[in-house]
């Protein structure tokens, strides 16, 4: 198993746990406080933007703690930099990644459509987020796996 | 459907370059060591630039180390 597709699944576990965390702490919030209105758009507002500095400080975190291991365990040190191959891996991820993220968009505005909460409009583009990482995490690992 | 196929012989060409390691053609060309894997591999056709930096490297032509191949499906 190479360095990148090592690295990559850490980011997947790193990016389930981070968001399992705070979306379900964000949940227990919601239910616990029944906001309403205008606070509704506000709370969610609120818990979408602070997600995105918890999620580059955990996860930067998480990938310190990786590489220190990952050299103690290996004795292999991380490539410095990123070649041709890897931002073509990066280029075709992306391109799922926006693929996915514009689905869930329009499922969001959809659900408006059908009477769904604005809650639900939400909680679709807070996962829509997520898996549309995780998805790009995924495509990554199996192109560096099968090769491009 | 036509689908196309470059093979290498970098490997050999290491072993009879001194038994050059794929770290250290690596660092001559510029890239990760996993990119030579993937290369010597067949899972990555590398750009013009990195081939003829790779030919080089062995002081050969790019066609001298790369070959195409173009394989009809059924």
């Amino acid at each position: 198993m190479t360095y990148q597709v090592k690295k990559n699944i850490m980011q997947l576990v790193s990016a389930i746990f981070v968001f399992g965390i705070y979306f379900w702490y964000v949940y227990q919030q919601y239910l616990e406080r029944n906001v309403e209105g205008v606070e509704l758009f506000r709370f969610w507002a609120t818990a979408i933007l602070i997600l995105i500095p918890v999620t580059i400080v955990l996860r930067l975190i998480i990938e310190i703690i990786f590489i220190i291991i990952n050299g103690i365990i290996t004795k292999e040190s991380a490539p410095s930099f990123s070649d041709e191959f890897d931002k073509i891996i990066d280029l075709k991820a992306m391109r799922v990644s926006h693929f996915i993220f514009i689905l869930g968009f329009f499922v969001a505005m959809g659900s408006l459509l059908f009477d769904s909460t604005p809650s639900t409009m939400f909680i679709i583009l807070l996962f829509s987020g997520f898996l549309s990482e995780a998805f790009s995490i995924v495509w990554k690992i199996f192109l560096y796996q099968r090769g491009v | 459907m036509a689908k196309c196929h470059i093979s290498n012989t970098i490997r050999v060409l290491r072993f009879n370059h001194h038994e050059m390691t794929q770290q250290q053609l690596a660092d001559l060309v510029g890239v990760t060591r996993q990119t030579i894997v993937a290369i010597e591999n067949g899972k990555y056709s590398p750009s013009l630039e990195l081939a003829f930096k790779i030919s080089r490297v062995f002081n050969l032509g790019v066609e001298d180390i790369f070959s195409y191949t173009e394989e009809q499906e059924k």
